[in-house]
């Protein structure tokens, strides 16, 4: 028995949000009073010793390079192996869109109830119940898993990096890959952008800042914060902006530690993507403005009297000149 | 040509949520239904576009409900498609929800099975992958375009990090989410028509379910808002840092 944590990596590195899934997983572990295990699928390039670090006491590497680009149908098939080989009673993936991809599948492989969009731990002690995101962010739901073996798929920032002393055995895994049926001609990936979802800090801007040539208010903050930018859908709509920063019930989910809104609505639906953000802060010059009740903090003002007092405030914060 | 387009019925964006029983049910007194966004904007209407450009595609729908999503089905059967199938059962179980979906997929023999990305009620975003492993076809996830020429589909989709194109073979499962297709407005031609296409509902197989829901539970309301004077915007950041910590 053991608890089985899935590592996505982004270039030999390993996402920030699946080290939220391996403290998870290892807090899970202490919980079952068995040991947690990571997995890391494709070529490996870092220390993958220093994950002991999250509790992990040892990674299985599948480390294939017929295994870098992501086809569920493959991953499904090397990861079931794994779990079967080693006895894994619990698997944790983070829900981020590997996750998405591969927990579904494995789940019916594995015969394993799954739980997608977990943010908290497991109640372990009657029946074991996850609780999750449901309503697209404006309710949790309570789900029993009833089956033996398990998968946890687990939010994005829902979940704090815990780290102490320890390094993890690593071991490769010989699992039998199948040819993909999937065949990738093209690959884009974004360089040296916070990913929306991993972002403790975000700023978005709404219909509120006229045109996409006043966005210099929403990516100059965002910068001196090292925070990701997203926006409201019209804004994503008209093209001001691209599609994947839409935020809310349509768009993605998001659980920053601060989200920082300028001339946004709040609409019920931009709300749902954003209210489990910690931290609120709203600009709008409509002190009626919906947003305002759902907001830590706010200005009623114009973004573009109040925007530039607060980027010359944070530079001087953080002493940029 | 065959497409399989998966539809659930949703609460409309804007109800409130609330629930009853001990926490146990959601509230439905009162709420309007709605195709799930994803299903109905870009799997459905990309279905649509693929029939327009070879009419010889055949399009069916497939749902999981009980009788009160006839009127959710015929509504999308307004905005195209050519029959339906509603699994009469009600479960919030993913497994279940696929394994009937499969099923259906089975008997048809389709080349293309579209899902939503997932359903803005429960967000699993579980169905097309579970229906793809039981099928044991190839899954492409979170699609953003898709263009088919003979049997091979060419499609973009988005992964972590960024996008990439892959080529695939038919049969495959495909979900689909913003970038896929544009939202339509049923015309009333379309509406009309929908009356007397089939709509045809059939028992579940039997499935045990993995999962349950337990209960619900509301997020804590916030304490209210603290606002800060527009001529004194420092103050904001100076909050920001030193009380509530998080620039
Ligand atoms: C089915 C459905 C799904 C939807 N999904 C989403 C979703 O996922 N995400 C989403 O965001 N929306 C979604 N919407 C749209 C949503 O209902 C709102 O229309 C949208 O969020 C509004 O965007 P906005 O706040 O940028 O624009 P607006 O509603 O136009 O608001 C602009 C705001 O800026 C303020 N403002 C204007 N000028 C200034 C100024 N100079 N200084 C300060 N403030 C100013 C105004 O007071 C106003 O509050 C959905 C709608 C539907 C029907």
């Amino acid at each position: 028995m053991s608890v089985l944590v899935f590592l996505d990596q982004a270039d030999g590195q390993i996402r920030k949000s699946s080290l939220e899934a391996a403290s998870y997983g290892a807090a899970l572990a202490e919980k079952l009073g068995v040991p947690a295990e990571g997995v890391t699928v494709g070529t490996v390039a870092n220390d993958l010793g220093s994950l002991g670090q999250y509790g992990l006491k040892k990674i299985h590497t599948i480390n294939n390079p017929a295994l870098d680009n992501l086809d569920a149908q493959v991953y499904t098939k090397v990861l079931a192996e794994l779990a079967t080989t080693t006895g894994a009673t619990v698997l944790v993936f983070s829900n981020n869109l590997t996750g998405k991809a591969v927990a579904p599948r494995l789940s019916v492989r594995l015969k394993a109830g799954l739980v997608a969009g977990a943010v908290a731990l497991p109640e372990t002690s009657a029946v074991f119940t996850v609780k999750k995101n449901v309503f697209s962010g404006k309710a949790f739901a309570h789900v029993s898993i009833t089956t033996p073996i398990k998968i946890i798929s687990l939010n994005p920032n829902s979940f704090s990096i815990v780290s102490k002393e320890g390094v993890a055995e690593v071991v490769d895994f010989a699992a039998t890959i199948d040819q993909s049926k999937v065949e990738v001609t093209s690959v884009n990936k974004v360089v040296g952008e916070v990913p929306l979802t991993e972002a403790e800090i975000v700023v978005s801007g709404g219909r509120g800042l006229k045109g996409p040539e006043n966005w210099g208010l929403v990516t100059d903050l965002a910068k001196l914060l090292g925070a990701a930018t997203a926006c409201s859908r019209p804004v994503a709509d008209i093209n001001w902006r691209p599609h994947h920063e839409h935020v809310g019930q349509t768009g993605i989910a998001i659980a920053p530690n601060l989200y920082f809104a300028i001339g946004i609505s709040g609409a019920i639906q931009h709300l749902a993507g954003v209210n489990r953000s910690k931290t609120i802060v709203v600009i709008n010059k409509d002190p009626e403005a919906p947003f305002f009740k759902a907001a830590d903090y706010g200005i009623v003002g114009d973004v573009f009297e109040v925007m530039p007092k607060i980027i010359t405030a944070v530079k001087k914060l953080k002493g940029v000149a | 040509m065959k497409i399989l387009v998966c539809i659930s019925k949703t609460p409309d964006t804007t109800a409130k949520i609330a629930f009853t029983d001990n926490n146990t049910k959601f509230a439905s007194d009162g709420v309007q239904w709605i195709i799930n966004p994803y299903d109905e904007w870009y799997a459905l209407v990309r279905a649509i576009e693929l029939k327009e450009s070879d009419p010889t595609t055949v399009i069916h729908l497939v749902t999981v409900g009980q009788a009160d999503t006839d009127p959710i089905i015929r509504k999308a059967l307004a905005l195209g498609g050519d029959e339906a199938i509603r699994v009469n059962a009600d479960s919030h179980d993913s497994f279940f929800i696929a394994s009937q979906i499969a099923e259906i997929a089975k008997q048809g023999n389709y080349d293309l099975v579209f899902t939503g990305k997932e359903t803005i009620d429960y967000n699993g975003s579980s169905i097309g992958g579970m229906v793809a492993e039981l099928l044991d076809l190839p899954y492409v996830s979170l699609a953003i375009k898709f263009a088919l020429d003979g049997t091979t589909a060419t499609i973009e989709r988005e992964i972590e990090g960024g996008e990439e194109t892959n080529k695939v073979q038919l049969p495959l499962v495909v979900s689909c989410q913003k970038g896929m297709a544009e939202q339509r407005i049923p015309n009333m031609k379309g509406i009309m028509g929908a009356r007397s296409k089939p709509l045809k509902v059939v028992e579940p197989t039997p499935v045990e379910a993995y999962t349950s829901i337990a209960s619900f539970e509301l997020p804590p309301a916030k304490a209210g808002v603290r606002l800060i004077p527009a001529d004194n915007p420092e103050e904001l950041v100076r909050i920001l840092h030193e009380e509530a910590r998080v620039i």
